[in-house]
């Protein structure tokens, strides 16, 4: 079973106490957008063999939102921070390119 | 290829059994193909045999990155249906129904069809109503499935306990042609038919990229070494973002696990296929006496065919209200595949942004039943260019909000 930490209650929770939210840091885009954007936004998905981040809710704990760095071919975390932020904090992205060299941060849809 | 038949059976009893030819061949790529198709799954494997058998195009190569079928096509529950409640849902998945009613005698290859039939329990009010509406929408489809009673579900499955504590049996929606077939065999019996057409499959041969060229594809990088071609078939379920991204586009789909188990063989007691999906759970019995399990997806990205163990335990205690017989079974096994999962739940077969690269994937978790329509409408799309069948499956449905929602009929595991 997943176990992840949560940055609010500083605990390690399984995944049973957990609701995920799929990815994370999606640039949002709405009215005025161009059709383009806005299906990318709603539809595609970066689905990576590889780092991941995703959103995750303390559902059965605290209640908040945090992020989930992760390798979905290992099931390795690189660890979790609050939800409040656009982009993954420096800390984390050293942290995968120490264990992924090479990874770069939205290589992909960038 | 030597036909397999009776008298087959006969000749080589006489003679030790030293006559049989291997099924396919295992030849080393050729440096051109006019077709390549990405994976051997069941859907790769008949969207090849498709295009040898309706097209003429045998010049096909079928890369497969471990060994043929080893991906969701061995690993799932095998249930067929097609008792979905939109036109295009029931279009293909009647037409892959059809097309398993006499695949043994196409193929020449026993798969093992088994038209048992298929109840969907309704447990709860929602699913009344679901059901009795999917029905009259398959009277108009031309698919016959029928609303059956709690009284005729009782005949039809006498383990049940029609009075379960959480979710009563309320009735179930009908397929009397719904059944199960052998997946292995499905696999095996397409690829001994391409084989035999001289296409080439070769496994063990990992696609690694995708080599474009003023925005057509001319060929791919794999373990072993560059192959060219002039149509480039994506057919590779749970790993096709990964390839998508080497083609340089993105796709509406996640991966994500899906689980099954079988149980310790025991004596017949179950001769139809099961399904209840307000609890995640459906059954059905192999024909070694093993009860086969499906359960739930993981709800996060995974590539690594191991699900979560809370899932088992979910649809193991499912089953255990709605069959009480369960609870004194050992189970043998347990696995998971990486399902594609689409945003409408369902499949894509489909024109990509890189001209003569044409994606089939989607089918997440309930695809297998679907495999002999689907290689029939991906093998004319991409002889042709066009197909009726897999018209409203493109990718572009997405953009233009035509969605296909079957998340009532599909959404859960089957
Ligand atoms: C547990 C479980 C239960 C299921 N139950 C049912 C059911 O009861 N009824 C039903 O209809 N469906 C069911 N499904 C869904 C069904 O199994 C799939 O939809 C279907 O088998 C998909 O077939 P495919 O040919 O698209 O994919 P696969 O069989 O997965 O084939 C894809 C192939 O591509 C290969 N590949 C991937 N990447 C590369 C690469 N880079 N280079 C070369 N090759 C590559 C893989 O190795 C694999 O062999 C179930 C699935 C699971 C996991
Ligand atoms: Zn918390």
């Amino acid at each position: 079973m997943l176990m992840l930490h949560c940055p609010f209650c500083d605990e390690y929770v399984e995944e049973t106490e957990l609701q995920a939210g799929g990815e994370a840091h999606l640039k949002r885009f709405g009215p005025g957008s161009s059709d383009d954007e806005f299906h990318d936004y709603l539809f595609t998905r970066e689905n990576p063999k590889g780092v991941h981040f995703e959103l995750w809710r303390h559902i059965n704990g605290c209640g908040k939102w945090f992020i989930a760095a992760r390798c979905t071919v290992t099931l390795e975390v690189f660890g979790t921070y609050p939800a409040n932020c656009t982009e993954p904090p420096q800390w984390i992205k050293d942290k995968i390119s120490e264990k992924r060299p090479g990874w770069t941060w939205r290589e992909f849809a960038g | 290829m030597k036909r397999y038949s009776a008298f087959a059976v006969a000749r080589e009893a006489l003679r030790y059994h030293m006559g049989w030819e291997r099924a396919w061949t295992s030849p080393a790529p050729k440096r051109h193909y006019d077709v390549i198709i990405v994976g051997a799954g069941g859907h790769g494997l008949a969207t090849a045999y498709y295009l040898g058998k309706n097209y003429g195009i045998t010049n096909v190569a079928i890369l497969e990155k471990g060994w043929l079928g080893g991906g969701n096509t061995g690993r799932n529950t095998t249930i067929i249906r097609s008792n979905y409640l939109q036109d295009p849902s029931a279009a293909i998945y009647e037409k892959a129904r059809s097309l398993y009613e006499d695949m043994s005698q196409d193929l020449n290859y026993n798969v093992m069809f088994s038209p048992r039939g298929v109840i969907m329990l309704a447990q709860t009010e929602h699913e009344v109503r679901g059901y009795k509406r999917t029905a009259h929408a398959n009277a108009l489809q031309g698919v016959p499935t029928e609303w059956i009673d709690p009284k005729r579900v009782k005949e039809l499955v006498p383990i049940i306990n029609l009075e379960g504590p959480r979710y009563p049996v309320l009735g179930g929606l009908w397929q009397e042609r719904g059944g199960t077939a052998r997946h292995d065999a499905v696999a095996w019996g397409y690829a001994r038919a391409c084989s035999a057409m001289g296409m080439d499959i070769i496994q063990q041969c990992e696609v690694t990229g995708v080599r474009s060229e003023n925005g057509r594809v001319v060929g791919v990088n794999t373990t072993k070494g560059s192959i060219d071609c002039d149509k480039l078939g994506m057919v590779v379920a749970g790993n096709c973002s990964h390839l998508s991204d080497m083609a340089g586009f993105r796709l509406p789909v996640e991966s994500v696990a899906l689980q099954a188990l079988v149980s310790e063989p025991i004596k017949p007691c179950m001769d139809v296929v099961v399904m209840a999906n307000t609890v995640h759970g459906y059954m059905s019995q192999s024909d070694k006496g093993e009860m086969v399990i499906g359960g739930g997806t993981d709800a996060f990205n995974n590539y690594t065919q191991r699900g979560s163990f809370h899932h088992i335990e979910e649809t193991v205690r499912a089953l255990n209200e709605t069959f009480p017989m369960v609870s004194r079974l050992k189970m043998l096994r347990q696995w998971g595949g990486i399902v594609d999962v689409t945003g409408d739940r369902s499949p894509l077969i489909s024109k990509t942004p890189v001209n003569n690269i044409f994606v089939n994937a989607g089918w997440g978790t309930g695809g297998f039943k679907a495999i002999p329509g689907s290689g029939w409408a991906m093998a004319e799309l991409m002889a042709t260019g066009h197909s009726p069948l897999a018209e409203e499956f493109s990718m572009n449905r997405f953009k233009e909000g035509k969605f296909i929602d079957e998340s009532v009929a599909a959404g859960v595991a089957h």
